[in-house]
This record gives structure tokens, C-alpha cells and sequence, in this order.
């Protein structure tokens, strides 16, 4: 009994022994082919149907008390981080998976997340009612549930007055007048960072007079601030709704202005900042049931739910999100402050999935200069 | 008698049979699937592939981020602990109201998200800040967040040897004619050299596996191999780069955790130990007055000022200031969504206190390992153990996922998210200990032994209550670390319990001034929370009769 | 009552198949604790060098040597502190070797004291009687009844850092005896505090021990504080028991010059005796013996005295010749006694005890004369 310790501690006794046993053991894999085993087929539990999200997934208990009356099921909801955080998770879990249903992999993610032929194929019944362009593979691994707007938000006390009008397209941020009032997220570190990033690359194309590159040169040096995340950029730089900071435009959401005005300390009549309508890029949340789900028809029957009206009407107000099912109705504060910019840029997953790396390392070499 | 007999007394069998659990523990939450993880990004067909590596070691921007992890680790360590150190003899050596309030009030930095405190930054080191000076996004602003967050670190680990040095040695340095500062470096330094080594090795860690400091107030232009792990994990899928960046991390934290360990037990001396309350006075020369009056000071503007931003915002309403975001919170949230803060705070504690639990057993055995020998077994322990405060969070969430399905499946377990914090917890919990267990001297056992105690009785009538208030300052640290929940539990998939960060955050996601409000109320709660907390945990005592 | 008592009858036991191996071993009854051939390595040095010594129910050994000649060594290793490299520790004939310190019922006092600094006085002496799984109430009884031996009454809730070093003593002392240790080892008890003290509490110990009767050993290199507790001494060397016997026939008659020298007596010189004299590079002194050839004399200071030179102090068959004349180096007033030393014809020197009121002074010249039954003459040259 007192032997043993002193085999497990002595070898990891150093970094450079720990370091060359992970070697070994890395090496030792290289005979045998597969590696993990296939997780033993544990018993179904009929009663309960795991959901895999992100951080920013909330739903009101009603919703969730209604899918257990509609159902019979129990649902059990697992939070892995920022939405890259989760597919990692779920990618590297793939041979014995935590969850049966995955939700919150958006356009940005997707290719990556088909490429790793994770998820199971499921038509639910309720697409009928979600418009086409939200379904983005047609072999319906992956189902559509909402869709947000990346856009750039303003202060309306500076901006859209008679002095500083809406920057019409993306290219105006370039102008003289607009410097230094632009407050974007790192690409690197931040999903609307991101969107925005795609949206310029979208308008701009890779080739041409003007590239996205250009772009942002111009940018740059019109002094736009680049921060690490959402939370920075809006509350520490932007100077509209709960901004404390003095810049009058900030990448946010299209559903910023309705949560400002439903957050606010007092009830508003009118939401403090806007949309800009230009250059808004779309995020499309989607959800799939995992490859060797334990309990497949539960959860067939909780993306099933996902596109129920209950559930659709149930998102804007809890993660300020649009629903894709086109019966759904938004609520009032929705519809009332803001606007959803009607034209955003499409880009194919695909063609996202293969470039994300290089664009952000280009546009990485460009912001630090 | 023959001589193999003598010889077979002489192996370390009790310490072996201390290490069984503190060895099982760590190999199976951390060195397994830290295995597992590098495995699967570095060698995903089965074979390893070392392209990975040499493409940190050969693409400019990698290496770059190497060099920055280490040097702005060395430079913040540096200056932590000049910083520090007058708090650390104040508290240690003088009375005065308030100290142990305000000593717990060191750890609130680590219970606070990051956006929360470097919110607080942000607007102090802005151009219309006290400094008047724009520090946002430089290395300044790294560096001080880094002497704010770990102010504490130092203060708790060398006050906590400082308090029972014998004063009567300074004293005596003295009459030999040293000055104070001849004194300080000839004899007070040395002596606590065990603990100042302890204290800064987890700075250094702390700093260099720096994430949301890095990212918040450091911009575009500097990243840690921390946040370069991250960034290629989440945002590029990139695990191998990822892994081959883990391995660096871990080799170089490892190097200097072992050169850090041998000269530990190089600098540990037993000495008398006195207790704490003989050894603090009262200032007495209008001198000691002054300095005391000026460490307090500094002390309360330079980690106070941030905080007070913080419940300055939570009071700020639009009429003037009052606690209409407390009110409003307590109510369950102005937002569509309903938000329990009670059932947050609740979560909260109860995953603190068993995390505390988990490291103060956990790390009590260890130590005891550790102190009690100076060969490979004790450094090889020391080290491992460390490990995981210098190892990438997201590795280990992610390595936890891939490690823990069999032969149970913990992997979405409540029972992870303590686990995960105690892991970050029990390197404080032997670091407190050790060098105190190093100090008692051994006839204080041996007598114990000759009274008729067993080697289990010894720990539990000498080392322990000769420990208990290192220790319980240890505690107290585990105890903000899980509360704050940083590091690999963001990476983990855990049930959906809100505790009171998570609350925060979800309250900062949703845009509004009332949000915002709420937000900060909530963390204003949470410091108070803390504060009291870590009081009532160094008020715990093991043992009967006095103080030590 | 206590853990090990109940060994006690399993020792009492092997008491019985002890008469028959044990005494054929060392021929003596009645003794508890059997030391044998004891040797101790630590690092290169070997400090045990195959010690030997019997301890009998309850008598008091007292342990003495200079400082590094494995006592305190010896003590550890009894104990079971430390595993010897080879040699036994009998405990009623039984080897100790397989048991562990705490259940060998044995008492150690350290010698500077080794109170838990966490615990009070009363907390302290309360240690080994809560070992052993008493009642609280008799706890608070017996501990009691040890502080009033030590004269501590009264200072039980006292911590113990804030006492004094005699206090120390005697806390350090009350919680070795608290729990009636079947063997006592106290290593210099005595040692940690100043003369004044010392002198004060010997006597007050040796009676506390005394009225015990303790079994025990006692280890100090004062041979005052040896010869002032000791029922038997016992003079180590070198890891070795070099003479060993009751404190009066060590005290007269040392092993060896090393032995004289060590219980304070620096007057050796090797001599030729012949005839009832004994004749030194110095002079020539009549002895009480009738042996001859060539020997080693020790004299004692106490029987050498000190005579006018112009007073012919020459005795039977001496002739002027054999005069020895000396000259005081040093004069040290001992209170009612001068401690002298004087320097010989031939450079030695010699230390003399002299009872008087004028003391000598430096330079006075004086002829020696020595008292024969004072005189021991050893057969070695150490």
C-alpha cells in the first residue's frame, strides 16, 4: 500500500519527466488506430433531455415548465462558455457526448462544426414556418432557431442630429467627421468583432479598387478604438444608453436599443440609441441533436419545441435575439426601438469557415500597424 | 537487531501513506487529463505531431508572446512585492482598527470578475482619472492591474511568517549595531525568505498565466501565452497550436517552480516561532505612527479607490444616488428575466465552502509531505502541485471533458466546478503551510511523541493548530477563488446554477443603465459578502487554549 | 488507563522468560531498562559506539559526559526517537525495537524545555495524560497535583511563552511527570538555566525525584548535578560507558586520568612509586599505597595545602631536597575557601583547594604538601 504513492508521484517528480511521459504516452498512441473507445451504450433516460449552450443562453422558467408539460421531459441545460468554448467542448467529446441536443453554433461556426460531422440529421416538422434563408445546409444537420444583427449602434444625442448625420454606408466611417467616435471589438477575441470584420470584408471583397484591407487602413487611421470585448466597447467606451465612455458609435446589436430601453432604471418611451441600418452582418443561431445522443426522440422533440411559438416569442426578451419562425410575434419593446436593418450581409458559412484565420491575422497585422 | 530492519524504518513510509490522496487527487484531475488533452490536439490521428511546436517556436508572433508571458510576469512580480511589502510588515507587526477587517478586504480583487474590475480601470486610467494621465491599453495599465490583483498574495503570505518571527532577533541585530535597513536585509529578509519565495512564485504564476487583465486593459498589442491559448481554442479551433502552446507553458511554469522549490528548502530555517499576538504592538513614535497611517492610506486608495468606483456606480442612480439598483435587484431584476440574487449568492457559497474544504484537506496532506522531507519526493510533490495554477484554464476545462466520462461520468457534474477551483486553491493552501510546518521544530513532535501521542495525533496537536492560522489565511484564499470563479470553470460544461459572477455577467450582457446598475450592486454585495466570509474564516481555530 | 499499561502485563510476562535468558545475559536481577552494545550513525559520525548500561527499578541514573559523547543521543535512541544501527533496548527484557515512541510509556524532558507554545501551562502538562485516554476530570486532577510538585500552583491558565526560563523548567518537568512515565529521561533539565537557578532548583528536583522514585536517566555534564541526583553514574566517552557505579566509588576512584580529569580534578602527573612515595619531576609526596613502578597520580585540590616555605614541612623520610616549591599563579576567593593555583619548579601547574581568611597572592611562594589519602593512583597514562 505505501509502494504505491511513490510510483505515482515520483515519475511526475519533475516538469521535464512530466513533459517526456505525455511524449511517451503521446507516442505509445501512435500503434494502436483509434484511440477512444466508443462510450459503453448507457442506458436511455427517457426522462431527460440534455442541451448543450453557451453563456448567454436564459430562457423564463414558464418556457421551460412548458416544455415539460408538452413533453414529459426533463430538460437539462449545460453552459460551456463563449459559443467557440462550446463547439470545442462538444467536437472534442464527439465519442461519448455530454449532451443531445447542441444550441448557439451560429454561421461563423458552422462550417467547422459540419466539417467534424458531429450532429445528426433531423427535419423537424415546424421548418414549414422558418423562412429559407435561415437554412443554411441543406442536409439539415443543423436547424435554424434564431437570428441576431450585428450592427453599429449610436448614440442619439450625437449622432443622427443636425449636425452629424447616420453614416450612410460603411465607407463614410472613414470620413473626417466620424473620427474617432467608432468603438470596435477585436476579431481575435470577439464574436460581434468578428461580424463586423466579415461585414467589411463583404462589402468591401478581397479584390478591387477598394478592399477590405484598404478599408481598414482608413480606418485606422481615422482613429477608430479596437477593445477585446462586447462589454468594454459598450460600457466602457460608448458614450449612448449605459455607456460611460465618449464614443458616440460602438458594434453592437440590433437588439441593443430595445434592452436599453427595458433596462433602463425607469421605463423609456424612447430608446437613447439607435441602429445604423449600413453594413449589418447576421448571425444565425442553429441547433442539432449530437451524434450518439442518449436520448435521440427527446431530442427530436426539443428542437422541435425550440421552433414553437412559446419558445420563439420567449427569446427576444430573454436573449435579445430574433426568432426565425416567421408566426412568431415580437413583443412590443422590439418592435418599437429598433429597426432590423433589412439588407445585411450574406456570406457563405463555407467560404467563412476557410478564411476566418488568415482575415483575422491580416486584420490583426493592420490594427497594431 | 539487523541492520535491513534499522533501514526499512528509515523509508518515508508515513509520508508515502500522507500522499496517497493528495497524489490520486491531483493525477486524476489534473495530470490525467492534462495527458489526455495534449494528447488529442497535439497527436489527434494517434501519432504526434511535432509541427505544432516548432510553429511557436518559428512563427515571429508566437514567440513574441512567449517572451511577453515571461517578462511581464518577472517585471509585475518585481513590483508587487516592493509594493507590498511595507502592507505586509504593518499588518504583521501593528495593532490598529480595523486590520482584520481590512486584511480580508485584500482578497476582494479576486472574488470580482475581470470585467467588472477592469471596467473600474478603464475609467481611473483614462485621461480624466486621478492619474490625468491615458494608460488605457499600455503596459502600465498591466502592470498595476496585476499589483492590485495579487497586493494581497503578498501581504497574506509574508505577513502570515512575518507576525510570528521573533522580534527579539531584529532586536538583537540591533544592539549589534545594524541599522534598520542593515537589519532588514541581514536578518529579517533572510527570515522570511521562505515565505517571500512562496508568495512571489504565485505571483509570478498568477501574472503569467494572466488572462482577463491582459486582454481588458493590454489592447491589441500584448497577449499572454494564457490569452493566446484561449484565442486559438475558441476562435481559430486551433487545438494543436493551442496544445503545443500548453506544453510550453507548462514546461517553463514547471522550470521555475523547480528552481523556485530548491530554493525553498535552501532558505528554510527552523526558527522560534512566536505567536502572532506577542509579536504585533501598537504604533508607538509618531514615526511608526506615520508609517502605519501611510501604508493604511495607500492601502485604502490604491485597492479601495477601484472598488469604491464600483459601489459609487451601484449608488448612482438618475436622480442623484440611492439604492434603487439594490432594491430593483433584490426584487428579482427590472429585466424580463428573473434573477434570483439570493439563490446566486446561495450557489455561490455553498461551491466556495466545499471548495475550501477540498484544498484544506487536500493541501494539509500535501504539505505535510512536502515539509516533512527534503528529497525528490517533497520537491517532485511541491511542483507538481503548483502545476495547475501555471497551467492554461482552458487546457484543463478542456481536458477535463475528454478525461472524466469513465469510470463516471463527472463530466457535467456540479461536483467539477469544486473540484476545478480547488485545484487553483490547494497551491495556497501549501504554500502557507509548508513553510510553517518547516519552522516548527522538530522536538515539539518528538516531545508529543515521548507524551504518547501517535504520528497522527502529533499532526493534529502540533503541526495542525501551530498551522491553523496560515493556513485559515489560506483558507480564506480558497475560499475568494472559488467564490470569484475564474479560470477553468468558464470552461467546463456545468449544470445551469447561477452563482453571483455568472449573475453578473448575464446582468452586464443585457445593454441598460438599470442592468448595469444592478450589476454593480450585485458585485458591491459580493465584496461585502467576501469580506465577511474570509473574516470568519480566519477567526477558525483548531485546538483548545491561545492563539498562535 | 494508560495505552501502554496494558502492555505492562504483557511485559510483566516476559518478565518471567526474562530470569532466564536476561540474567544469564548480564548475571544481575532487578533490572528494567537493558541498553546493549548501542551503536548510532548519524551521517559519517558514529556518536553510539556500542553503548552499554542497565538501569534498575527505580533508581536514577545520571548520564555523565562532556558534550558531543552521544547523551542526548543515547536519550533519543531509549525513546525510540531514533533507530540505532545495531544494539538493543530492553524494557523488562523485552526489545523495544518494533515500538513505536508513543507506546513506550517513557518520559522525555527536553532540555530547553519543548513546551507547545499553543497551549497553556495547564494544556501542556494535560498532553501525555490525554494520550493516554483519561477522564477529563482526571486530567484537571493529576495536573493539578503535578504543578503543585513543581510549586506552580495557580499558573495553569498562564501561556506558556510568557513565562520565565525556571518556570519553564518546572512546567517542562510537571508535564514529564504527569503521566507517570515507568522511565524518566531527562536530558540537562538543568542545563538551559543560569547558576544562581540551577543551584536553587537541583536540590528541590533531586527530592521531587527521590520522593517519586523514579526509574530514570539523567543526563548533564555537570558532575556536581550528576553526583547531586544519582543513585548510579554512569561516565561516557566517545559513544561509550567508560565507568559506571554508585556517584561515591566513581567520585574516589576514576577509571582513568581522562575520568579525574572530567569530574574537575586537573592535578595528574605520571610519577615512580616506590615505598609508601611517589616521586614527581616536582618533588616527592608519600602516598598510601606500598605499590610500585611507574603510575599515574591524581590529587585532589581539597587535599593539597599550602605551607610557608621558611616552616620545614618536610615529613617522614624526606629529605630537603624533595621540597616541592611552588609559586601562586592565580588566587580565587570561594568563600571561606581560596582556589589556588601555583606553578611548580619544573613549569607544571597545580590547583589547590585552601581553607583560610588571608588568601595568597600572586607571586607568594609556598611548599606544597600533600594528603596522602587524597592521592589516587591509576594505573593509566590517559
Amino acid at each position: 500500500m505505501s509502494r504505491q504513492p511513490s510510483r505515482r508521484t515520483l515519475p511526475s517528480a519533475s516538469p521535464m519527466v512530466a513533459t517526456l511521459l505525455a511524449v511517451v504516452l503521446l507516442a505509445a498512441g501512435c500503434g494502436g488506430g483509434g484511440g477512444v473507445a466508443t462510450s459503453s451504450a448507457s442506458a436511455e433516460k427517457s426522462g431527460e433531455v440534455v442541451l448543450m449552450t453557451h453563456d448567454s443562453f436564459a430562457l423564463p422558467d414558464t418556457v421551460m415548465a412548458a416544455f415539460r408539460q408538452e413533453t414529459g421531459l426533463e430538460l437539462r441545460v449545460l453552459k460551456s462558455g463563449d459559443a467557440g468554448s462550446m463547439l470545442n467542448q462538444a467536437i472534442l467529446t464527439k465519442d461519448n457526448p455530454m449532451a443531445d441536443v447542441i444550441f448557439g453554433v451560429d454561421n461563423t461556426f458552422l462550417s467547422r462544426a459540419l466539417d467534424e460531422d458531429i450532429f445528426s440529421v433531423y427535419v423537424s416538422g415546424s421548418l414549414a414556418d422558418v423562412p429559407d434563408e435561415f437554412e443554411l445546409d441543406p442536409e439539415h444537420r443543423v436547424t435554424p432557431v434564431d437570428y441576431g444583427d450585428v450592427c453599429l449602434n449610436y448614440d442619439k444625442e450625437v449622432i443622427g442630429t443636425v449636425d452629424l448625420p447616420l453614416p450612410a454606408t460603411l465607407a463614410d466611417l472613414t470620413r473626417p467627421e466620424y473620427k474617432g467616435l467608432l468603438v470596435v471589438q477585436n476579431p481575435a477575441t470577439s464574436s460581434p468583432g468578428l461580424a463586423f470584420l466579415l461585414a467589411t470584408i463583404a462589402e468591401f471583397g478581397e479584390s478591387g479598387d477598394y478592399p477590405w484591407q484598404q478599408f481598414w487602413r482608413d480606418l485606422m487611421a481615422n482613429d477608430v478604438l479596437v477593445v477585446s470585448g462586447w462589454e468594454e466597447a459598450y460600457y466602457s467606451e460608448f458614450s449612448g444608453g449605459a455607456g460611460e465612455g465618449d464614443r458616440p458609435l460602438v458594434v453592437s446589436y440590433a437588439s441593443s436599443p430595445p434592452a436599453e430601453a427595458i433596462f433602463a432604471e425607469t421605463p423609456l418611451t424612447e430608446a437613447s440609441t439607435g441602429v445604423v441600418p449600413a453594413g449589418a452582418f447576421r448571425h444565425i443561431e442553429f441547433a442539432a441533436i449530437l451524434k450518439g445522443a442518449r436520448n435521440p426522440s427527446g431530442a427530436e422533440k426539443l428542437i422541435d419545441f425550440m421552433l414553437s411559438i412559446s419558445f420563439q416569442e420567449a427569446i427576444p426578451e430573454s436573449m435579445f435575439v430574433f426568432p426565425v419562425n416567421q408566426n412568431a410575434e415580437l413583443p412590443d419593446t422590439f418592435t418599437r426601438f429598433t429597426t432590423i436593418p433589412d439588407n445585411p450581409v450574406k456570406m457563405d458559412y463555407e467560404s467563412i469557415g476557410h478564411n476566418r484565420e488568415r482575415w483575422i491575422r491580416e486584420w490583426t497585422e493592420i490594427a497594431i500597424g | 537487531m539487523d541492520r535491513n530492519r534499522n533501514r526499512l524504518t528509515r523509508l518515508p513510509v508515513r509520508r508515502l501513506a500522507l500522499a496517497v490522496a493528495p497524489a490520486l487527487f491531483l493525477g486524476f484531475f489534473f495530470v490525467y487529463p492534462l495527458v489526455r488533452i495534449l494528447q488529442a490536439s497535439l497527436a489527434p490521428s494517434g501519432c504526434l505531431d511535432l509541427a505544432a511546436v516548432a510553429e511557436v517556436f518559428t512563427r515571429g508572433s508566437l514567440r513574441q508572446v512567449v517572451w511577453f508571458t515571461l517578462w511581464q510576469a518577472t517585471v509585475s512580480t518585481i513590483l508587487t512585492v516592493v509594493v507590498a511589502l511595507p502592507a505586509a510588515w504593518v499588518f504583521a507587526r501593528f495593532k490598529f482598527p480595523g486590520r482584520d477587517l481590512l486584511r480580508a478586504g485584500l482578497t476582494i480583487p479576486f472574488v470580482l470578475p475581470t470585467v467588472v474590475v477592469g471596467a473600474a480601470f478603464l475609467a481611473l486610467l483614462g485621461p480624466s482619472g486621478p492619474l490625468g494621465v491615458d494608460l488605457r491599453r499600455t503596459i502600465w495599465a498591466i502592470l498595476i492591474a496585476h499589483v492590485f490583483y495579487n497586493y494581497a498574495v503578498i501581504v497574506r503570505t509574508v505577513g502570515g511568517l512575518w507576525a510570528h518571527l521573533d522580534p527579539r532577533l531584529e532586536e538583537a541585530s540591533r544592539t549589534l549595531g545594524a541599522g534598520r535597513v542593515r537589519t532588514f536585509c541581514e536578518v529579517t529578509l533572510p527570515l522570511l525568505s521562505p515565505a517571500l519565495a512562496a508568495a512571489s512564485s504565485m505571483v509570478f504564476l498568477f501574472t503569467a498565466t494572466s488572462f482577463g487583465v491582459v486582454l481588458i486593459l493590454g489592447g491589441l498589442s500584448y497577449a499572454t501565452i494564457e490569452v493566446e491559448i484561449w484565442r486559438q481554442t475558441t476562435s481559430f479551433l486551433n487545438l494543436a497550436v493551442a496544445g503545443a502552446l500548453a506544453v510550453v507553458q507548462l514546461v517553463l511554469v514547471g522550470g521555475i517552480l523547480w528552481l523556485y522549490s530548491r530554493y525553498q528548502e535552501r532558505v528554510t530555517v527552523q526558527q522560534p516561532l512566536r505567536a502572532a499576538a506577542d509579536t504585533a504592538r501598537r504604533p508607538q513614535t509618531w514615526r511608526e505612527r506615520a508609517i502605519v497611517g501611510g501604508v493604511i492610506v495607500f492601502t485604502g486608495v490604491f485597492l479601495g479607490g477601484p472598488l469604491l468606483l464600483l459601489v459609487e456606480r451601484s449608488l448612482r442612480t438618475v436622480g442623484g444616488y440611492g439604492f434603487d439598483h439594490y432594491r430593483t435587484l433584490l426584487q428579482g431584476g427590472g429585466g424580463a428575466l428573473v434573477l434570483s440574487p439570493y439563490e446566486a449568492l446561495q450557489n455561490s457559497l455553498l461551491y466556495s465552502l466545499a471548495a475550501t474544504v477540498i484544498s484544506l484537506v487536500i493541501g494539509l496532506l500535501a504539505a505535510g509531505v512536502i515539509a516533512r522531507g527534503r528529497d525528490l519526493l517533497s520537491r517532485g510533490f511541491d511542483v507538481l502541485l503548483m502545476l495547475p495554477l501555471g497551467t492554461s484554464a482552458v487546457t484543463i476545462g478542456l481536458g477535463f471533458l475528454i478525461a472524466l466520462d469513465r469510470p463516471i461520468d463527472i463530466r457535467t457534474s456540479p461536483i467539477l466546478i469544486p473540484l476545478a477551483h480547488s485545484l487553483v486553491a490547494i497551491p495556497f493552501v501549501v504554500r502557507s503551510s509548508v513553510p510553517v510546518l518547516r519552522a516548527v521544530r522538530e522536538q515539539l513532535r518528538e516531545a508529543a511523541r515521548v507524551l504518547g501521542a501517535s504520528p497522527l495525533r502529533v499532526w493534529r496537536e502540533v503541526d495542525l493548530p501551530l498551522v491553523t492560522r496560515s493556513v485559515m489565511v489560506a483558507g480564506g484564499f480558497a475560499f475568494a477563488i472559488s467564490l470569484g470563479e475564474f479560470g477553468a470553470t468558464a470552461l467546463i460544461a456545468r449544470p445551469d446554477t447561477t452563482t453571483v459572477p455568472v449573475a453578473i455577467y448575464r446582468l452586464l450582457s443585457q445593454p441598460g443603465r438599470g442592468s448595469f446598475g444592478q450589476a454593480m450592486a450585485l458585485a458591491t454585495i459580493l465584496m461585502i459578502v467576501t469580506a465577511l466570509s474570509i473574516v470568519l474564516i480566519e477567526r477558525v481555530r483548531v485546538g483548545e487554549a491561545g492563539e498562535f | 488507563m494508560w495505552e501502554r499499561q496494558a502492555s505492562s502485563d504483557d511485559a510483566g510476562l516476559e518478565r518471567k522468560s526474562r530470569t532466564v535468558s536476561g540474567s544469564a545475559i548480564n548475571g544481575q536481577g532487578g533490572d528494567v531498562l537493558e541498553i546493549e552494545d548501542l551503536v548510532v550513525v548519524l551521517g559519517e559520525l558514529q556518536v553510539l559506539n556500542g553503548l552499554n548500561l542497565e538501569v534498575d527499578d527505580g533508581q536514577m541514573v545520571a548520564v555523565l559526559g562532556p558534550s558531543g559523547s552521544g547523551k542526548s543521543t543515547l536519550l533519543r535512541v531509549v525513546a525510540g526517537l531514533l533507530a540505532p544501527r545495531s544494539g538493543r533496548v530492553l524494557w523488562d527484557g523485552r526489545d523495544l525495537a518494533g515500538v513505536p515512541t508513543h507506546r513506550r510509556g517513557f518520559g522525555l524532558m527536553f532540555q530547553d524545555f519543548a513546551l507547545f507554545p499553543h497551549k497553556n501551562v495547564a494544556a501542556n502538562v494535560a498532553f501525555g495524560l490525554r494520550m493516554a485516554g483519561e477522564e477529563p476530570a482526571a486530567v484537571k486532577q493529576k495536573v493539578d497535583e503535578a504543578l503543585g510538585w513543581v510549586g506552580l500552583d495557580g499558573y495553569q491558565e498562564r501561556p506558556v511563552t510568557a513565562l520565565s526560563g525556571g518556570e519553564q523548567q518546572r512546567v517542562a518537568l510537571a508535564r514529564a511527570l504527569a503521566p507517570s512515565p515507568r522511565l524518566l529521561m531527562l536530558d540537562e533539565p538543568l542545563g538551559a538555566l543560569d547558576r544562581v537557578l540551577r543551584d536553587r532548583l537541583l536540590p528541590e528536583l533531586r527530592d521531587l525525584l527521590r520522593a517519586r522514585g523514579m526509574t530514570g536517566l539523567y543526563v548533564t555534564h555537570d558532575h556536581d548535578e550528576a553526583f547531586s541526583v544519582a543513585d548510579r553514574l554512569a561516565l561516557i566517552r566517545d559513544g561509550k560507558v567508560v565507568q559506571v557505579g554508585p556517584p561515591g566509588e566513581v567520585w574516589a576512584r576514576p577509571a582513568g586520568a581522562w575520568a579525574a580529569r572530567f569530574m574537575g580534578i586537573s592535578n595528574i602527573f605520571s610519577a615512580e612509586v616506590r615505598g609508601g612515595f611517589a616521586r614527581l619531576p616536582w618533588g616527592t609526596v608519600r602516598v598510601a599505597s606500598q605499590e610500585v613502578g611507574q603510575r599515574t597520580l591524581v590529587m585532589r585540590p581539597q587535599g593539597i595545602d599550602l605551607l610557608p616555605p621558611d616552616v620545614d614541612a618536610s615529613g617522614e623520610g624526606l629529605s630537603a631536597d624533595d621540597r616541592a616549591l611552588a609559586r601562586v599563579v592565580t588566587s580565587t576567593f570561594r568563600g571561606g575557601r581560596y582556589a589556588v593555583t601555583v606553578v611548580l619548579t619544573d613549569g607544571s601547574e597545580l590547583e589547590a583547594e585552601v581553607e583560610t581568611n588571608r588568601g595568597p597572592t600572586q607571586g607568594d611562594l609556598f611548599e606544597v604538601q600533600v594528603d596522602p589519602e587524597q592521592v589516587i593512583i591509576l594505573n593509566d597514562y590517559g
